[in-house]
């Protein structure tokens, strides 16, 4: 059965959409927002994790923050479109995110600041990255919950393996009830007693010395303090994102590399037991560089340039200079032909198949406004 | 200024889809067909320079590819083991237990860890001189920042210890302008553009590396200069195009068209081109690769966009 992404959509709760970088995916989930805002209605939210300013200039905003924002509805009239629903927008603050869920799960204030004042925790929710897969994730949990929109579709965060955000909330649970943990957090007396954990300190000892280990120690220490909350978090997050009402946007061009990721990551999805609904396929050259009669045209054009000139005519320009034109007309159809071409190939090719399969044109121009986006948006609507 | 290709160690990096990959492969490809011992180091894993160089997978272990160049795909943990092994002179590592529990359990602990194990390993071959010069395809623009600050965030953070020791050098050697440099990959697109010029300020704010090059990726040709243009218009028009149907005998509406889009894209991609370049100063080089018009991987690629890096750095 063929589907469209409309139909697609107006069947979930949340569509979350995924890829390899630059791919086109934050303007994708904007756009697919936007359109079912426009014709499905109800409350819409796009979620994106890229400080993308551009998207917010798209829709009308000053900044996108952790809190969701409506797009006025003078935007959308500029656009020229009279929505049946609310299009609402936030941007992911990984920082913030994780401020909030230490307030929500820790015991008491005072936990709460020795938690966001220690240093390894600015560390991890600062300067790395790694800890952003888990909060979409329970962000995204988080907004679903309040049950306010219809919709949410959600960007997700460059990762370096496409998968780290799914298994973030596993792997967040396993991390707090591991036995090492208990050990580095337990007593030190009855740490040095155990004889099975004495190289694995001495050995820790050496190279990281014994504070930074006590460091580590009292992060873990006040972290798991909010150990139940945590886990049982994890697994709703989990059961959000394998539930019947969410699917999964799979975006790539047509190149070799970032549609290789977006088979490899369709399967997964499937095998994990989770909805691939949709796979987008963007920034497609336009058929026309297929035709083989314009391709022989472009031959012509290439090789016979000083006859042509002359049927043309003087009107057109001096001959040399026709001549010139006509053969980098020609030579610049049959480059983009080999492109165009090669592109075929590869979704002729395509192993995996899921319900919805949208081509989105290659758009020349870039997008700006509203009405650029719902330009992009009505050729993913109509795939 | 050191010549690019007379560093030590370079780190290529760049927003997803911009050509990263085949950047590094391509540079390393370059030095090493100009006599130097080159490593290509890989970080995120992927495969990728084993299709630029159309080979299989490398290991932790480096594989030679080709005279004077080897490639090796960075793996944490056999890092740590390697570097527990020779600096610490610890042998029964089996004693640990499961190693790779223990890892990813300090990993998760103590960020920048595994940073400091990539870019570590990395140093200690440039220190070693192994090799001539090390290319490493480094995380993409969202995460370069962090690796390349390891040595100094984990400064910060142990405050005694042998790391603390041994990440002196590794951030001297970073900080080293002729040994060391970062090489920003983009293309001509507004996305990659921005992320370029900010990583840029970000990289000269936030760290001591000196950002050698920008790599401008499929830059596409002009076609026309401004008054074979107006030819192309008059083509273009009704009374002209049909005259041009009939000599041809075929559609010649979807070739004009074609050649639109090639404008438009020029023009379009021009613009973010001007951008990037009021935005660099001049002491940033901009190396230019043209669209090269087919997507397909492999060595021939590779060597194509190495020719194109060799006549702009003026071999």
């Amino acid at each position: 059965m063929t589907l469209s992404l409309e139909q697609l959509l107006a069947a979930k709760e949340v569509a979350i959409c995924c890829g390899a970088g630059g791919v086109g995916k934050t303007t994708t989930a904007a756009a697919a927002a936007a359109m079912a805002a426009v014709s499905l209605g109800g409350k819409v939210l796009v979620l994106t994790v890229d400080p993308a300013r551009r998207l917010a200039d798209a829709l009308g905003m000053e900044e996108l923050g952790n809190t969701e924002v409506r797009v006025p509805d003078s935007v959308m009239k500029a656009a020229g479109v009279a929505p049946r629903g609310e299009l609402w927008a936030a941007m992911l603050d990984a920082k913030q995110s994780w401020d909030e869920l230490v307030r929500r799960h820790a015991p008491n204030q005072a936990t709460v600041e020795r938690i966001l004042e220690n240093p390894l925790y600015l560390n991890i929710t600062g300067r790395f990255a790694a800890g952003n897969e888990y909060i979409a994730m329970e962000r995204l949990y988080e907004i679903h919950r309040t049950g306010v929109y219809d919709l949410i579709v959600v960007d997700t965060p460059p990762t370096r393996h496409a998968l780290d955000f799914l298994e973030a909330p596993d792997r967040m649970a396993e991390f707090f009830s591991s036995r090492l943990l208990r050990w580095l957090t337990a007593p030190s007396r009855s740490k040095m007693l155990t004889l099975a954990s004495r190289p694995f300190y001495q050995v820790a000892d050496r190279v990281l010395g014994s504070q930074f280990l006590q460091d580590i120690a009292e992060f873990f220490l006040l972290f798991q303090t909010m150990y139940d909350g945590f886990v049982e978090r994890s697994n709703a997050v989990k059961r959000l994102i394998h539930g019947r009402r969410t699917t999964f946007v799979v975006v790539t061009s047509l190149e070799a590399t970032p549609l290789r990721e977006a088979e490899f990551f369709m399967e997964a999805l499937g095998r994990m037991g989770l909805h691939p609904g949709a796979l987008v396929l963007n920034k497609v050259l336009p058929s026309y560089l297929l035709d083989p009669a314009a391709g022989r045209v472009a031959e012509r054009l290439r090789s016979d340039g000083p006859a042509l000139a002359a049927e043309v005519g003087p009107e057109a320009g001096a001959p040399p200079a026709v001549t010139r034109v006509l053969r980098e007309v020609g030579e610049s159809f049959l480059n983009f032909g080999v492109v165009a071409k090669r592109e075929a190939e590869q979704r002729a090719e395509l192993a995996y198949r899921p319900d919805v399969i949208v081509a989105v044109p290659f758009f020349e121009t870039d997008i700006y406004d509203l009405a650029g986006l719902l330009r992009h948006g009505t050729a993913l609507w109509a795939g | 200024m050191t010549d690019l290709l007379d560093r030590r160690l370079l780190f290529v990096t760049g927003k997803g889809g911009v050509g990263k990959s085949t950047a590094a492969a391509a540079l390393a490809l370059l030095s090493a067909t100009r006599g130097r011992r080159t490593l290509a180091c890989e970080v995120d894993a992927k495969g990728d320079l084993a299709d630029f160089y159309e080979t299989s997978r490398p290991g932790f272990e480096p594989q030679k590819v080709a005279s004077n160049l080897w490639h090796m795909a960075m793996d944490t943990e056999a890092s740590l083991r390697e570097y527990l092994h020779l600096q610490l002179r610890i042998p029964a590592i089996s004693r640990l237990g499961p190693l790779a529990r223990v890892f990813d359990f300090v990993s998760t602990a103590a960020p920048g860890v595994r940073e400091i194990l990539t870019v570590g390993k990395i140093g200690w071959e440039v220190r070693e001189r192994h090799y001539d010069l090390v290319v490493v395809d480094a995380p993409a623009t969202g995460h370069i920042v962090g690796q390349l600050t390891a040595p100094q965030a984990i400064n910060d953070l142990v405050r005694v210890g042998q790391v603390r020791e041994q990440t002196g050098w590794l951030a001297d050697l970073l900080a080293d302008p002729a040994a060391t440099g970062l090489v920003v990959v983009t293309t001509p697109e507004e996305m990659p553009v921005n992320e370029t010029i900010e990583l840029v300020h970000k990289v000269r704010h936030e760290t001591r590396i000196d950002v050698a090059a920008v790599v401008v990726n499929r830059v596409l040709p002009e076609l026309f200069s401004g008054a074979d243009e107006e030819i192309f218009e008059r083509l273009s028009e009704p009374a002209l195009s049909d005259r041009l149907a009939d000599a041809v005998h075929g559609p010649v509406a979807p070739v004009l068209e074609a050649a639109r889009l090639a404008v438009t894209l020029r023009r379009t991609r021009a613009g973010h081109l001007d951008h990037l370049r009021s935005a660099l100063d001049a002491g940033v080089p901009l190396l230019y690769v043209p669209y090269l018009f087919t997507r397909g991987h492999g060595l021939r690629t590779t060597g194509k966009v190495a020719e194109a890096l060799s006549a702009e750095l003026g071999y």
